[in-house]
């Protein structure tokens, strides 16, 4: 079986970011101007997007299709988060024109990266069989690794790239064992059906033994493991270690990308795979999300609390949320799979976008807001209310957004999880994750309270931000606000991309 | 594991003692530089395994790949490194991942035995070693046919990988 025409439509919005991504570095060669590798790359991703668009309206019409012998699956889901990568990628690209001028004269490259990391990304959402998950999830991992080290003149980022990288080879390792466990038991690689009529992986279990959790001790193994493994993308304890340490030294527009598309494509896969493959033991896992949602919020809000690095105090909230989204995927199928309740993918959906949007304009205030003195102890906001007003405010919203406090986009996304949680019987997970917003309050408005009431301690002149740094905090603090007061659009989004897995 | 014949049990056996026990001393051995070349004793031992269960593609791809590349990667990066006869430190953390580990292990022991694995019915209608042969043209078929989208994914993940190597390398006119 060859490639088809169809093949290729089905797999443009990635075939697009790829050209984009080659056509950037070459580009590189002719010139060495930021502005024209930046319009590249943003042409690759209005590209990507329309033809991500054209699909979302394919499969609206036709339903889901599987595509190169059902090794992609095209449904509203995996297009979502397409969406969601492809624009936090063209934000984060915006934001870092400035920040990139310290690459010079290898701009060009670092975008490049980013674009091959995004179809990474994209891909692994859509991916149908484990093969293609792993590969995938290689090619969205091993550029960020380059683009961690990427400033070299100081030692910081070069340690944020080998931890990154050593990390990630051991996480590829646990998920390959795990899947390596997975195929032994099922006899196949398929997670979702296509029109082969291959069997999928829940086809091959069927019931499995009621006596042991998952219905097997193979599945059992291959899916604590697969879980490690992607434990380590999600930042969930006990695998967060890397997290602080790489948003820390990593540029700043790398911390900002990883924490937002690198997440929100990790946690779809772990939702296709454990929604489609072992659905039929939803009761098993749920359980098991439930207990690493409490416990990855908790340590990640407590030590949050001592941070005095604004960019690793990010990182530690970064933890906390991927715990709120946790509790989501374990809200997912208490209800198991024949109910198709899809309220927790849903609400991971949503707050995965809201979370995007927040965590992006915290990162894109950061960045403008040490872009002169690099400085990034929270001590040194001090007074920034005043000398970076556009960049402080952004702060602010972001941060407020993050503890989840009303009108902003965090506190719709935490209402629809925790309601996700409590519709599912985890009404103690709901609570623990409300207390766990409380506490957070204290170090997120902390910073703000330093920016505001607090003189500055030395320099008192006014931080300028360039047009691309305002473009960019103006979009996300709007989205922000528009997606806190009117979550309805999004959300219909949301439960029609969810739908999708579901069915 | 049941083998034809007792020749085969005796290979298998061999094989499993020297990949396991150097496996175990590139773990213990002082000198780093003797913990690399018994890795790659290791590695060798593993592509005897692939080869005995008639993976014989599987097993020149790992001597080709683990018993040369990256033996000499590692050997180089060894030799390259300062105070390489340090060793292992010992830590505070060592007992407990000696009992993590060792719990791991168990487990996954006890789950690889027990487990029901999806295995190839009994009765097969031809002798196993007649339906694998050929394995790297089937695979070749495979990887361009079923598995064609994963093999050119990791087709870009190469050049996204001499990309960043690349940048990384790159002269020092930064600093």
């Amino acid at each position: 079986m060859g490639i088809t025409a169809r093949d290729l439509f089905l797999i443009a919005p990635e075939l697009a970011l790829t050209v984009g991504a080659t056509v950037v570095v070459l580009s590189g060669l002719v010139s060495r101007q930021r502005q024209l590798t930046l319009v590249l790359a943003l042409l690759g991703l209005a590209v990507t997007f329309a033809f991500a668009i054209a699909l979302w309206d394919n499969v609206h019409a036709n339903g889901a299709q599987s595509a190169f012998n059902d090794s992609l699956i095209v449904d509203k889901f995996a297009l979502y988060i397409k969406f969601l990568v492809a624009g936090t990628a063209a934000l984060v690209l915006i934001a870092s024109s400035e920040y990139a001028e310290r690459f010079r004269p290898y701009g060009s490259e670092f975008t490049g990266l980013v674009l091959f990391s995004a179809a990474g990304l994209m891909l692994l959402a859509a991916a149908a069989d484990l093969i293609t998950i792993y590969v995938s999830l290689e090619l969205a991992t091993l550029p960020v690794v380059a683009l961690a080290a990427f400033v070299r003149t100081r030692i910081a980022p070069i340690e944020a790239g080998v931890k990154y990288l050593l990390l990630s080879a051991v996480s590829s390792a646990f998920l390959l064992y795990g899947f390596a466990f997975l195929y032994g038991a099922s006899g196949t690689m398929q997670v979702v059906g296509g029109s082969s009529g291959a069997p999928t992986i829940a086809q091959a279990l069927g019931e499995g033994s009621p006596d042991v959790p998952f219905g097997g001790l193979a599945i059992m193994a291959g899916a604590i493991l697969a879980t490690a493994g992607f434990g380590f993308k999600l930042s969930m304890v006990p695998f967060q270690m890397w997290t602080p340490d790489v948003y820390e030294g990593a540029p700043t527009p790398v911390g900002a990308f990883l924490a937002t598309a690198s997440k929100a494509a990790a946690f779809a896969v772990v939702l296709r795979l454990f929604y489609e493959a072992l659905g039929g033991s939803s009761a098993d896992w749920s359980t098991l999300f439930a207990a690493l949602a409490a416990i990855t919020m908790t340590i990640g809000n407590l030590v949050a609390i001592v941070q005095s690095n604004v960019k690793r105090l990010l990182g530690y909230s970064a933890i906390a949320h991927a715990g709120y989204l946790l509790i989501g995927v374990a809200a997912v199928t208490a209800h198991g799979q024949e109910t198709q309740d899809a309220a927790g993918i849903s609400s991971v959906l949503f707050y995965l976008a809201g979370y995007a949007a927040m965590t992006l304009a915290a990162f894109f205030a950061v960045i403008v807001l040490t872009q002169r003195s690099g400085d990034e102890r929270i001590e040194a906001m001090a007074g920034m209310g005043k000398r970076a007003p556009l960049a402080a405010l952004a702060l602010a919203v972001a941060l407020l957004g993050l503890t989840g406090i009303p009108p902003t986009v965090g506190f719709m996304g935490k209402l629809f999880l925790f309601n996700a949680a409590v519709n599912s019987g985890l009404v103690w997970l709901a609570v623990v994750g409300a207390v766990n917003s409380v506490v957070s309050a204290y170090y997120y408005v902390g910073i703000i309270r330093t920016m505001y009431l607090r003189e500055p301690a030395g320099d008192a002149s006014p931080v300028a931000a360039a047009f691309s740094g305002r473009l960019t905090l103006w979009i996300t603090v709007a989205a922000i606000l528009v997606l806190g007061f009117w979550p309805g659009g999004l959300l219909e989004v949301a439960r029609t991309a969810a739908s999708g897995l579901v069915s | 594991m049941a083998f034809d014949n007792l020749f085969s049990e005796i290979v298998f056996w061999a094989l499993a003692v020297v990949t396991i026990g150097s496996a175990a001393l590139v773990v213990h051995l002082r000198s780093i530089f003797r913990a690399a070349l018994m890795l790659v004793v290791s590695f060798l031992g593993i592509a005897g395994i692939f080869a005995m269960v008639n993976a014989e593609f599987l097993a020149v791809v790992q001597v080709l790949v683990y018993g040369g590349g990256i033996a000499v990667l590692v050997i180089f990066a060894v030799m390259m490194t300062r105070d390489v006869d340090t060793g292992n430190r010992s830590t505070a953390v060592q007992p407990v991942a000696l009992v993590m580990g060792v719990a791991l292990l168990a487990a996954l022991a006890y789950s690889i035995v027990q487990a029901e694995w999806a295995l190839l019915p009994d009765s097969l209608p031809a002798p196993i070693a007649t339906v694998f042969v050929e394995t790297p043209t089937q695979l070749g078929r495979l990887l361009l046919s079923d598995y064609v989208l994963a093999f050119e994914v990791a087709g870009v993940l190469l050049l996204a990988a001499v990309i960043g190597a690349l940048s990384l390398v790159r002269e020092r006119r930064d600093a």
